[in-house]
Parts: structure tokens; C-alpha cells; sequence
């Protein structure tokens, strides 16, 4: 469309907006507010609500002034520019008009709603409502609907907005949500009342202008006025979500999405959405020692002269490995005092993997940054499946393929990713001769402006990982993925904690031993900081202490546990998976004596002899800085800037021919981690998914 | 419009369409381009409602989604939107009973009693499976009223006796022919036609070219008379209400032979029309005029149409002295030739 200017006077003040703007964005360039329910930034317009309606002078009706594009707009007579009032009377009585029509069928249950505090009707009832209602026949009333363990539906407050409706089949992808019938009878529901099966469908609470979809977790728990709320980032996937923490008291009650256009937009996946029950479950509240077989509740300092009875043998004889949720305090604290001690065996890696360690950060992060799949005219995913590992990511990779007709080949599981893609194998055999390879999307590839090559982390992990970054990124060369201005080659992580983590050095030092060998047994102590998606099996007699928050695999496993504090409760500093340094902010305390990471390993440190040099949060902050300059930039991802140390060849030993096929990354998409698995909801969710599964399976 | 649910118990858990129906079914997917096919939802729900007895069972309805590649959402969407598509069974003879305000007025009301009688409650269907019925918005013959549509066909101008007869013989497997249930063809006049009933008019017979009179002759033998003013309309012109001539009032009327009558357009206010006129009234002579009573002028103003006109140009003493053999200033004219509408016609 053209994005030619066009004028408009709006309560007379004149603006000049592009002729693609809806009216109701040229009035808010005007600084007038429009009141909406069914319109939303992020979705079609519907223009079913009319409670936008403004008045044009010289037109015969009020005008929805969302659904009118201002190109379509005709000058006055005279020539000059429109005339809109967004006030006066004319305008408060048709949305008064609207209101009334919307409140007739509505019930009177905001008391009782969870909706109410943080309810679109309910605000604009106080400006727009009637003191009282003429409607003397029957409201009508509508049958509640399941839509899952997720959103609870109170069916009599929907006003048909349709939003829900458009999220599932345009966002999410999932065409599963609809309006039956018609007229007075009309119904928001999902097919035949059964789940929805998106990993995002947790947003149509927030899209819900009133009460009928609420969350169901969340459900009379709290009001949205007593909550503390506090902005963080989320840890359940790699893409670090920016949310904002609801808590009362020492619980968090929810967790919303906060809109960063770089990372989730406004949605959030449904683990970072409703994990906050686990934040409450299974916590490691106290220190434990293992006494004759049972771990033993004690006080830090018992904990901590067993720990350093364990942290006394050689010191290649210990082996640190730092978990998915790791965030980066911890992980410098706990390399600082590893090397201070002399221990060399340290790593961050899953089992296997073999990446991260030649100093180049652009081979590990995702260069392209996750808002570049807007630009790029083609993606080829490797070993990965977003919709699982990066659901809010895989939106964006729908809308970008939706809108910009962005072409995508997968090579790996081909999974329903909600968007049309070309299969171009199981395995990394698929890599070889791609570049002359003689179908559509190698066609688009190989011809893009701005190609982008992902690589699943998953994929690092296995034996030929090296030779299939090498291959990928040697494609991504042939290709001409990597331009001045742009870096399509990146790695898309599923832990929060790994690129940090990576960026603070934890790997095997020299001659150190990896994750693998470390847990293979032949330790005599294993730090575990907050491992749980290891192998634990055989450690053989080794000591194992774990630091962590959840009681999980790795606390089970453990000789002595220190209890760490989680995500929500401490600021703490994450890089997500684009090399995005951002920080957590505290919304509730610890539990119990839980500690931040950091804080535990100082105090080790101290019971050890080898008192690391910061004492507070600070302090090592600073040392974070001096020791990696990346961690100077909050919320900046590098993206392009990487480019040129993307441009030398990976060199790789090994060969990506006859290959094991890509196995799935995630299994369960609701039980990734500790505090997932500690989540009723969560295992709810998981049970209806394997249950749909299950029934699938049997048709 | 009460809420519409499938029955999913009934609807058991397959459907297929009837190998028959593929024919029809590939007529309407032809109809749009592949990629498009969805539009073809609406007839493929009828084709699937057919064929599963007259209602769309679940699976039906998820067979045509299968077939058109939709979402189950998007086709429920659109069966539950439609009250023709009907959701739960009915029986082999389903009635939908049209309602509308016409067919309400003519006793679709005392219908609906028999359906409750003889069927039970809308939509319920009868122990054997025969009957059915719903009541519906306007089918379009109110012209009928009151009628109600029996699975395809229109059944019309119905009673409380002629509807219960009708159910009473499908009840009992009878067939019943559709259309009007009164001596009438579709919606012609009850007892046959009342208008239009001449015979000729159906056998061809006046389909004989007429001759038309103003058609162009080969050779006019004199030429067409000037057109006739048009007459001024009396009922504007009457001021007062004058009471209407009567037909005694006419004046006396001669036979005169030819070439004896007098020459009436040296009267001032008669032409050659009006000669025409007077002569065709039997009115001859000069004489004759002078000799009108006021009755008679009143009548022969009326019948010419010029109320006031006889008096004001004074025919009666103008015809008075004419008759006398005397002149007047107009007929000294007329007879120099100087007056051009009183002049004959065809003289040049």
C-alpha cells in the first residue's frame, strides 16, 4: 500500500499520517484515545464491536474508525482535510448506544469476576455506561465451554469480540477456536469443547477484553490491585520472554507477558505463563545432608563443612556442571571458585556436545536475532522444532510466513509447526549437496536477499554435532547467508541459562573433562548447579552436591543439597539465545534459607579458603563486565554486528554423511525443566496433550 | 431459535457419502479453483445432509472439512449458522411449518396444533421414524398461505383437516401429492379463472394483423385532415356547478339535400370543425340556429365542449340575420375571403 502521506484534522488539530493507517491509529497520532474491544494491534480487524466510533464531518453515520483506512478517505468539499471528532456529543452517543447493547446481555458479576480491576468493559462502562439498565426482558444466558487446564470460560460475559477466534487462527496457528451459530444464539467455542492444542494459547486471557476467558491457574486466587507486580524475564525457553511477576505476599500468583517487540511481542508460551505453581512445589527450602542414606535437613553451616570435606579431594577429581536455568551470576561465582581451586572439569553443555569452546560467540548464538525472521525471505531450521523449543518464536516465524511469504525448509522431525514448509530430510545427510539440490526452497535460498540457516541446539549435542554446524554454516556461506548487514547463520538454544553461561567461560578448562566424562563416574565430588536434564545415572560413588531450587533429579542424587534461590527470586542476569543480556528483577523472596547462586559459592568459597573477590551482586557484576564486555549491554543483541566473525569457515573433522536422523529436542513441551516438572498445571497440560496424543494415535 | 447441538449419540461415529452423490459432488468442487475449494462448503453440507437422512450427523460434518482440507471449527461454524442444516435426526418425512406472519394469519397456528398432536414437540420424531417437524421463517408461497414444505416439495393452502389427512397417509407410508390442497392450479383463483375467460383470446384468433389506421397509405387520395384541437377539458372549465344537459334539450334536427345546406362558418366562432360538428348534430341551416332556446345552446355547448362560447360569440343573433339574407361584419369577411378558418377545407 501506498505510504504516501495523507491529512486529516482530528478535533482540530491537523495530522499527516501514511495512507495506510487505520483511522483509529491516525486519531491516537493525534493523541486522542479510542476506546476498542474487538480491535487489536496484532490481529485482523473485525470492526464488530463499534465502540470505536468517531464522527466524520460530512458523512451520514458514525464511522468504526477502526476498520477505515484513512487512503479511502475523501477530502471536504472545499478541499481541505477531513474533519474527525473523537469527542462531543454526537460521538459519546453512538458509543453510549454501543455500550448499552453490550452491557444488555452482560451480567452484573464483576465482584465476582476475575476480570474485574483489569477489565476494557468495565472501564469504558464508567465512561461510556448507563447508570442503569432499560432492558427489562431476559438477559440471555450461555453455556460455559472447556477449553483446556489453561483458560476457564465464563461464557455469559463474552461480548463476541472475536479476538480469541482470530489469535488461534492467525497467531497461534491452530485453527481451533470458533463462533457457532448466530444472532442472539451466537457461541465462542472450541471444536466439539475440546482443548486447544496451542503452546500459546494462554494469550486469549490476555486478549479477552472481559471476563469469559480467564486464566484457569489463576482462578479467584487474587485480585489484579493487591498484586505486586514486578517486570523480569523468563527462563522456560531460550528467547527470554520479558514478563511481569504478579505477587502477593511470598507467592507469585501469575505471570503476564510484557511487550518487547525484539523478543515476544506481547505473547508469552504457556509454560512461562503458567509455571508459577512450580515455584511453589518441590522447593529446596533448607540445606540437606545425606546422614546413613536420608538426606537430613541441617543449617548452612553443617552443609558447608560437608561440602568442603567433598571439595577437598584432588582437584581433578571434581567436576562441575551447571544446568539449563543457570543464570550468569552463579556460573561466574561457581567458575571463579572451581579455578580457584584448580578444578578444570566445568561445563555448561548437555552430554555430548562439543560447541563453545573455540571463543568465537557467534558460532553459539543466534545471530540473525529472532525479529530478523521478519526481514528474511527464507529459513531452513536444522534439528529443531520452534513450536516446541521456541513457541512465541515460532509466532513470529508464522506471521513472517503469513505476511512477508517468507519460504521455510526444515530438515529434521517434520512436526506441524502451524505453517506451510518444505521437508528436506530426517537426517544430517540432507546437508550434503543442498546447495545444488533441485527444490523449491533450496531455490529460495540460494536466491534470498537475506537467507536465514538455524541450527537446533539439540543438534550439538550429538556425536557429528561439530560436522553439522560445519556443514550448516559452510552451506550458509555458499548461500551468501552472511552479509555485511546481515548474519543468517545462528543456533537456536532451548536453555536459558546456556548462552550466558557460555559467555562466562564454563567450559572445560585445560584438559578439563566435559559434562559427559564428568558424570560418567570416576569423580569423587560432582557440583551440580541445578543439572537435572543430565544423566545422572552414573556417577558411581562420586560425592554430589547440589545447588539448585527444585527438588528434582539432581536433588535426589545429591549428598548434600544447598538450596538456591529461583528465577523469580533474585536479579539475576540471562543471555538469551540472540546473546540478549538481560536481567531478572526480584519479586518475591527466597523460600525458605534458599540463597541466591551467587551468594552460596562466595560463601563456599569462604568455608574453602578460597574467598572469590566480590562481595556483593555488584561487585561481581563488575568482574562479569572486565571479564566479557558483553555483559555490558542489557537488552542489546548483537544480530549483524556478528557477521564478520561468522565469515571464517568452521573447520570440522568429522563428516555429516550417514547420520542418525534428528530426534526431537523436547518430548514433553510442558515438563522441560525442574520447576515445570514441580507444576501441577503443568503436568495437567502434559496429560491432556499425551491423552489427545493417544486418542490420535488410536483413530 | 433455540440452541443447536449435534446429536452425537445418533450421529454414531462414520459417515460416507452415497457413491451416487460423487458425481454431484465433484459438479460443485469443479465449480472453484483447488486452492479455494473451501468455498464449496454450503453445498457440500447439503449434499451431506441428504444423504445422511436429512440431517447432518458430526461425522458428516467432518467428512466434508476431510474433503474441502477445513478446519472442524470453520465447518461447524458454518452448520451451526444455517437452520437449514439440521443438526439432530429427523423423521423420513420431515415438515417444516412455515410460520411467517401471512401463513400465521391464514391458520398456520392451527397447523402447528396437529404437528404437536400428531407428531409431539418441534423436532422430535415419531416412535416409527415417519415424522418430523419445525417450524420455520417464510419458505415463499404466500400466496399459499398457510403451506408447509414436506422433505423437497411445497404442500399448500392447507387446513387443520387437509394437513392431518396428509400426515395421517405418510404416517402409513402413503405418498401425498404435493402443491395446493384447494380447487385451485398452483396460485390461480380458488374455483378456476374469473378474469380473462374469453375464448378468443386463447385460440390464436386475435393474432389476425389489424389494420392499423395510421398507417401510410400507397397513394392518399386527398389529404389527411388538419388534427382535430384537442377538447378542453370540461371539468376543469366549469367553474360553476352547472346541472348536466338533458337529452330532450337537443335542438331540432332537418334533413337538408345536398348543396342546400347553408355555409355555418360565416357565423364568427364556427370553422370548419365545428361545421363539421354541427352538421353531424343535423344542423344545417341558419335558421336552425336562430331558433336554439337557451336549453339548447346549453345542451350543444356541452356536447361540443365550449361552455360559454355560444353566448359570448352571439351564434344566435349572427345565424339570425344570416337567416334573414342579411350580412354581418364577419360574413362580409368570410365571403372576401379574408377570414382563413372559415374558409372550406381542400380549398386552396
Amino acid at each position: 500500500m501506498s505510504d504516501e502521506l495523507f491529512k486529516l484534522n482530528i478535533d482540530g488539530q491537523e495530522v499527516e499520517v501514511p495512507r495506510s493507517y487505520t483511522l483509529m491509529q491516525a486519531c491516537e497520532e493525534a493523541g486522542a484515545e479510542i476506546p476498542r474491544f474487538c480491535y487489536h494491534e496484532r490481529l485482523s480487524v473485525a470492526g464488530n464491536c463499534r465502540m470505536c466510533l468517531v464522527q466524520w464531518h460530512g458523512a451520514p453515520k458514525p464511522i468504526a474508525s477502526c476498520a477505515q483506512t484513512v487512503g479511502d478517505m475523501r477530502m471536504n468539499p472545499d478541499g481541505t482535510p477531513p474533519n474527525i471528532s473523537t469527542k462531543g456529543d454526537y460521538v459519546e452517543k453512538a458509543r453510549n448506544g454501543v455500550m448499552e447493547f453490550l452491557l444488555i446481555n452482560h451480567p452484573l458479576d464483576c465482584p465476582i469476576c476475575d476480570q474485574g480491576g483489569e477489565c476494557d468493559l468495565q472501564d469504558q462502562a464508567v465512561a461510556y455506561g448507563r447508570a442503569d439498565s432499560r432492558y427489562e426482558l431476559n438477559k440471555r444466558a450461555v453455556e460455559d465451554k472447556n477449553m483446556g487446564p489453561l483458560v476457564k470460560t465464563i461464557m455469559t460475559r463474552c461480548i463476541q469480540c472475536t479476538r480469541c477466534v482470530r489469535f488461534a487462527a492467525e497467531v497461534a496457528g491452530v485453527e481451533e477456536i470458533g463462533m457457532i451459530s448466530r444472532g442472539e444464539s451466537a457461541e465462542i467455542t472450541t471444536y466439539l469443547e475440546e482443548s486447544l492444542t496451542s503452546e500459546l494459547s494462554g494469550n486469549v486471557i490476555d486478549l479477552c477484553p472481559v471476563g469469559a476467558l480467564t486464566s484457569k491457574p489463576y482462578a479467584f486466587n487474587a485480585r489484579p490491585w493487591e498484586l505486586r507486580k514486578t517486570e523480569s524475564v523468563d527462563v522456560m525457553d531460550a528467547l527470554g520472554s520479558n514478563i511481569r511477576v504478579d505477587a502477593k505476599g511470598d507467592a507469585v500468583m501469575r505471570i503476564m507477558p510484557v511487550i518487547n517487540e525484539e523478543v515476544n511481542e506481547e505473547w508469552l508460551s504457556d509454560k512461562s505463563r503458567f509455571i508459577w505453581d512450580g515455584l511453589a512445589r518441590q522447593r529446596l527450602d533448607k540445606s540437606y545432608v545425606r546422614k546413613d542414606g536420608k538426606l537430613t535437613a541441617v543449617n548452612w553451616g553443617e552443609a558447608f563443612e560437608a561440602a568442603k570435606t567433598a571439595l577437598s579431594a584432588p582437584a581433578e577429581k571434581i567436576g562441575f556442571v551447571a544446568g539449563d536455568l543457570i543464570e550468569v551470576e552463579q556460573a561466574k561465582a561457581a567458575l571463579d571458585l572451581a579455578r580457584a581451586m584448580g578444578v578444570q572439569n566445568t561445563d555448561c553443555r548437555p552430554a555430548g556436545a562439543s560447541y563453545g569452546t573455540d571463543g568465537v560467540r557467534e558460532r553459539y548464538i543466534f545471530n540473525p536475532t529472532l525479529l530478523g525472521v521478519e526481514e528474511a525471505d527464507a529459513l531452513l531450521l536444522i534439528g529443531t522444532n520452534p513450536r516446541k523449543e521456541a513457541a512465541v518464536w515460532n509466532a513470529r516465524i508464522r506471521k513472517a510466513w503469513l505476511w512477508n511469504e517468507l519460504k521455510v525448509g526444515v530438515i529434521g522431525e517434520a512436526a506441524d509447526l502451524t505453517y506451510d514448509y518444505e521437508h528436506l530430510g530426517d537426517g544430517p545427510d540432507a546437508l550434503k549437496d543442498l546447495f545444488q539440490r533441485d527444490s523449491e526452497i533450496a531455490e529460495a535460498l540460494r536466491n534470498a536477499e537475506k537467507p536465514m540457516i538455524i541450527v537446533g541446539e539439540s543438534v550439538l549435542s550429538r556425536e557429528d554435532g561439530d560436522a553439522i554446524l560445519a556443514a550448516a554454516h559452510d552451506y550458509a556461506l555458499e548461500i551468501q547467508a552472511i552479509k555485511d548487514d546481515w548474519a543468517g547463520f545462528g543456533v537456536l538454544h532451548t536453555a536459558a541459562g546456556r548462552v550466558g553461561a557460555l559467555d562466562t567461560g564454563f567450559v572445560p578448562g585445560e584438559g578439563g573433562a566435559d559434562t559427559a566424562a564428568i558424570l560418567s563416574g570416576g569423580m569423587d565430588t560432582v557440583v551440580l548447579l541445578g543439572a537435572d536434564e543430565v544423566d545422572l545415572s552414573k556417577t558411581g560413588d562420586a560425592t554430589v552436591i547440589y545447588v539448585g531450587s527444585h527438588g528434582d533429579a539432581g536433588a535426589s542424587k545429591a549428598d548434600i543439597i544447598l538450596p538456591a534461590a529461583a528465577y523469580t527470586e533474585m536479579a539475576a542476569t540471562y543471555v538469551n539465545t540472540e546473546g540478549r543480556v538481560q536481567m531478572t528483577r526480584r519479586a518475591v523472596q527466597p523460600k525458605g534459607d534458599a540463597r541466591e547462586g551467587w551468594a552460596i559459592f562466595r560463601a563456599l568459597s569462604d568455608v574453602v579458603g578460597r574467598t572469590l573477590p566480590y562481595d556483593s551482586a555488584d561487585a561481581l557484576r563488575e568482574a562479569l563486565r572486565e571479564a566479557n564486555p558483553v555483559f555490558a549491554g542489557l537488552g542489546y543483541a548483537p544480530g549483524a554486528a556478528g557477521a564478520e566473525a561468522l565469515k571464517q569457515k568452521i573447520s570440522s573433522s568429522g563428516s555429516v554423511a550417514g547420520g542418525a536422523p534428528f530426534a526431537a529436542a523436547i518430548d514433553d513441551f510442558y515438563l522441560t525443566n525442574p520447576i515445570a516438572r514441580a507444576s501441577k498445571t503443568m503436568a495437567e497440560c502434559s496429560l491432556q496433550k499425551q491423552g489427545l496424543e493417544t486418542v490420535m494415535a488410536a483413530e | 431459535m433455540a440452541l443447536r447441538r449435534f446429536d452425537l449419540e445418533s450421529g454414531g461415529d462414520s459417515f460416507a457419502f452415497k457413491p451416487e452423490t460423487e458425481p454431484t459432488i465433484e459438479f460443485w468442487l469443479g465449480k472453484y479453483p483447488e486452492d479455494k475449494k473451501r468455498s464449496a462448503v454450503i453445498p457440500m453440507l447439503w449434499l451431506a445432509q441428504k444423504d445422511n437422512d436429512g440431517w447432518l450427523s458430526e461425522p458428516a460434518m467432518r467428512e466434508v472439512a476431510d474433503r474441502l482440507e477445513m478446519p472442524y471449527i470453520r465447518v461447524y461454524e458454518v452448520a451451526t449458522f444455517y437452520t437449514m442444516f439440521r443438526l439432530q435426526p429427523v423423521g423420513k418425512n420431515h415438515i417444516q411449518l412455515c410460520g411467517t406472519t401471512p401463513c400465521m394469519l391464514r391458520g398456520a397456528n392451527d397447523l402447528k396444533e396437529v404437528c404437536q398432536k400428531v407428531i409431539g414437540k418441534p423436532m422430535s420424531v415419531t416412535d416409527d421414524g415417519r415424522l418430523s417437524w419445525e417450524e420455520v421463517e417464510c419458505l415463499g408461497a404466500c400466496a399459499n398461505a398457510p403451506m408447509v414444505q414436506i422433505n423437497d416439495y411445497y404442500y399448500e393452502d392447507l387446513t387443520s383437516e387437509s394437513f392431518t389427512e396428509i400426515l395421517n397417509k405418510l404416517q402409513n407410508g402413503a405418498e401425498v401429492k404435493p402443491g395446493p390442497f384447494v380447487d385451485r392450479l398452483n396460485s390461480a383463483p380458488e374455483g378456476g379463472a374469473t378474469s380473462l375467460l374469453e375464448g378468443d383470446l386463447y385460440d390464436g384468433s386475435r393474432n389476425a394483423i389489424a389494420e392499423l389506421p395510421n398507417l401510410p397509405k400507397d397513394a392518399p387520395a386527398e389529404p389527411e385532415p388538419a388534427p382535430a384541437p384537442p377538447p378542453e377539458k370540461k371539468t376543469t372549465l366549469i367553474k360553476d356547478s352547472k346541472p348536466a344537459p338533458k337529452a330532450e334539450d337537443k335542438p331540432e334536427t332537418v334533413e337538408v339535400a345536398d348543396g342546400e345546406e347553408d355555409d355555418l362558418k360565416r357565423i364568427k366562432g364556427i370553422g370548419p370543425v365545428n361545421e363539421r360538428a354541427l352538421n353531424e348534430l343535423g344542423i344545417f341551416k341558419f335558421s336552425q340556429i336562430a331558433a336554439w332556446t337557451s336549453a339548447n345552446v346549453d345542451w350543444v355547448e356541452d356536447f361540443m365542449s365550449f361552455p360559454g362560447r355560444i353566448e359570448r360569440e352571439d351564434w344566435i343573433a349572427q345565424a339570425a340575420k344570416l337567416a334573414e339574407g342579411e350580412e354581418t361584419e364577419f360574413s362580409k369577411r368570410v365571403d372576401a375571403g379574408e377570414v382563413e378558418s372559415s374558409k372550406d377545407e381542400g380549398d386552396e
